[in-house]
């Protein structure tokens, strides 16, 4: 593309204030926001995270009724019939708006705490592993031959088994599961970023192992990390709803959307039907939007990866 | 013709097989670390199968049911034990299941249906996932490829049991589909209406989405990178007809990567997804699994765990010397696959 994007900075410099704007220079973060912003599938995927993440932290403030509310006189009532409950209720009359409400904020706590953590254990080590190789590599890498060899939902539910059901526990026993995946990406990134031209030029400075892995190598495999780190979210909301689908997962009477679901799959279904629609719609539109949102940030990061 | 790997020297062959001796004897210690671990932590936690809330046992009845159990040993020497029967293929028998049949056994009896349930999904995920992701890339951005890209996105994005519920809300339990009773345990290959039943109508069609998802984005992806090759340019500059390109120049190029993609959820779906079975009552692995985890069945998790690491660790191997030998430029022995 001809035009201002390839005049030199000194150049850039030379021209009046008044023609900088039109110069002005743009940055990895700029493009990615600009690439991202006209991607109409990635808005659409961030629309429904702010709305989830909006119900998450405020559902105590916009729900009708205490999410733990049971009034035994509306039992399965069934959507749309009385004004004060508009999407019906459960099976104990609890209002399953505020129910399905609660459900975001359980959602989001497990899918931003899972790999929050497993981030913060997985950086480090696959950093370190990639890094310095040898026997501190030769370690990690079997330790994750180890957790590679059962099926990770599996190890979960087996582990959840031992440790009894609620929040807490689905967190750690995602966690334990999930810091593998960012071992992997962080080691592969400072495998390749260790043999650079510019590592070489920063030790000859004189630059410490630890200045490198975090001022030189870090910066460049943050992009990679922070694709990752976004589709990690809709695997850890998955999990929980998986694990509390199958009885295993949160406990009463904290609302889960999985738990929901399990709960309304039964040989009613067709009867209260609203029991199990309206939280599979929720799980789905989460899915979605998350992955929409990863898929855009990979296109608006990396465009030679697009199609 | 002769191709470059008909050629293949002696030594190669040597440096394969030794490769496959070195990967095998890693996936044994794999799965020993494996079995250590899952034992450990098993018996780690305190209570027991027979401690389980609602049963009201006495001290004198649990002491005499651990006894015949075996679980009155320490853990160490029921570990040993443990192992001594594991070398010679025994398991031990299940805690929780009505006449205390051998694990061995049970997964034999029990394998079968989703033995049965995988084979058909392989066969439509991949039957319709591979046509469907070469059209996709034929007619690229036309209304098929939207199409394809969007039941990609469904399948790989919305979990499957979300699916399945949705296919009950429409289908309900009236047509017997989701039905436990419906369920036999038919035999592999075996003869009869189960094998062609339209009991396995929803339950292959829900599981079958995210590989054929799967399957579909990635023959999208590599056919249309083969197809924008320079190979392809001359072949048509030629004047070759489209379908000999396709067959011999696309299809054969876009394979390779393929194959290393597609080949690891061949023991995924032979062994089973939980939700499926959960939700559609399929009496497989899954649902066992399921059902021994809440019972605290140790011998029956052990045996499933240890057959399930085993599958994958295998099938994982068996990926990589086809690698090796559908590209003779890739060469993974020599080197731990990353």
């Amino acid at each position: 593309m001809a035009g201002p994007e390839i005049i030199a900075e000194a150049d850039y410099l030379n021209h009046p204030v008044s023609l900088r704007a039109q110069y002005k220079q743009r940055s990895l973060w700029g493009d990615a926001m600009r690439r991202f912003s006209r991607n109409r599938l990635a808005m659409f995927g961030l629309g429904v995270l702010l709305l989830l993440l909006f119900l998450a932290v405020f559902a105590d403030f916009i729900t009708p009724y205490p999410y733990d509310q049971a009034d035994f006189s509306v039992v399965n009532l069934l959507p749309f019939r009385d004004p004060a409950h508009i999407l019906g209720a459960d099976g104990v009359g609890r209002d399953y708006l505020t129910r399905l409400i609660y459900g975001a904020r359980t959602s989001m706590l497990v899918g931003l705490s899972v790999p929050l953590f497993a981030f913060a254990i997985g950086v480090p080590l696959g950093a370190i592993s990639g890094f310095r190789g040898g026997r501190v590599d030769f370690v990690v890498q079997r330790i994750v031959d180890i957790m590679t060899a059962v099926p990770p939902l599996l190890f979960a539910l087996f582990l959840l088994s031992l440790t009894g059901s609620g929040v807490g526990n689905v967190i750690f026993v995602l966690s334990v599961t999930a810091w593998i995946e960012p071992t992997r990406l962080t080691r592969a990134q400072f495998l390749t970023f260790r043999e650079k031209e510019f590592v070489a030029s920063a030790r000859a400075m004189g630059a410490s192992d630890f200045r490198i892995a975090l001022q030189h190598i870090l910066p460049n495999a943050l992009t990679p990390l922070l694709v990752s780190f976004t589709f990690a979210v809709p695997a850890a909301i998955f999990a929980e709803a998986g694990l509390s689908f199958l009885g295993l997962g949160i406990t009463e009477p904290t609302a889960s959307w999985g738990k929901m679901v399990g709960g309304g799959v039964g040989n009613y279904i067709r009867v209260y039907y609203h029991l199990a629609l309206f939280p599979t719609l929720l799980v789905a539109l989460t899915m979605l939007g998350f992955s929409f949102v990863g898929d855009g940030l990979q296109e608006a990061l990396d465009p030679s990866r697009s199609q | 013709m002769l191709r470059p790997y008909d050629r293949k020297p002696y030594g190669i062959q040597l440096l394969m097989t030794g490769y496959i001796l070195q990967r095998l004897v890693s996936l044994f210690f794999v799965l020993l670390i494996v079995s250590a671990i899952v034992f450990v932590l098993m018996n780690l936690v305190p209570g027991g199968p027979f401690t389980l809330g609602e049963r009201g046992y006495s001290e004198v009845e649990l002491a005499n049911l651990n006894r015949k159990y075996g679980l009155d040993v320490p853990v160490p020497q029921r570990y040993v034990n443990f192992l001594i029967g594991a070398v010679q293929l025994d398991f031990g028998n299940s805690f929780s299941v009505a006449g205390r049949p051998p694990v061995t056994e049970l997964i034999a009896r029990v394998w079968p249906t989703t033995l049965h349930l995988g084979l058909y999904t392989i066969i439509v995920s991949f039957g319709l996932g591979i046509p469907m992701g070469v059209v996709a890339a034929y007619y690229r951005n036309s209304w098929i490829d939207n199409f394809v890209t969007f039941t990609a996105t469904l399948g790989l994005t919305v979990p499957n049991f979300i699916i399945a519920t949705w296919l009950l809300l429409v289908f309900g339990f009236q047509n017997g589909w989701g039905a436990e009773s419906k369920w036999i345990i038919p035999p592999l290959f075996g003869q009869g209406p189960a094998l062609l039943s339209w009991d396995y109508f929803l339950p292959v069609l829900t599981y079958a989405l995210a590989p054929l998802g799967l399957v579909a984005r990635y023959t999208r992806a590599s056919v249309s990178d083969a197809l924008s090759a320079d190979y392809v340019r001359t072949a048509r500059s030629k004047g070759l007809s489209e379908r000999f390109i396709m067959v011999r120049h696309v299809m054969r190029n876009a394979l390779i990567p393929m194959v290393t993609v597609l080949l690891p959820q061949v023991p995924n779906l032979l062994t089973g997804s939980l939700f499926i079975e959960v939700v559609y009552g399929v009496p497989g692995l899954g649902k066992f699994f399921i059902t021994s985890i809440f019972n605290r069945d140790y011998p029956m998790i052990m045996g499933l765990v240890l057959l399930i690491a085993a599958f994958w660790g295998l099938t994982y191997l068996v990926t990589d010397i086809l690698y090796t030998l559908i590209d003779p430029r890739v060469r993974v022995f020599g080197r731990r696959n990353a």
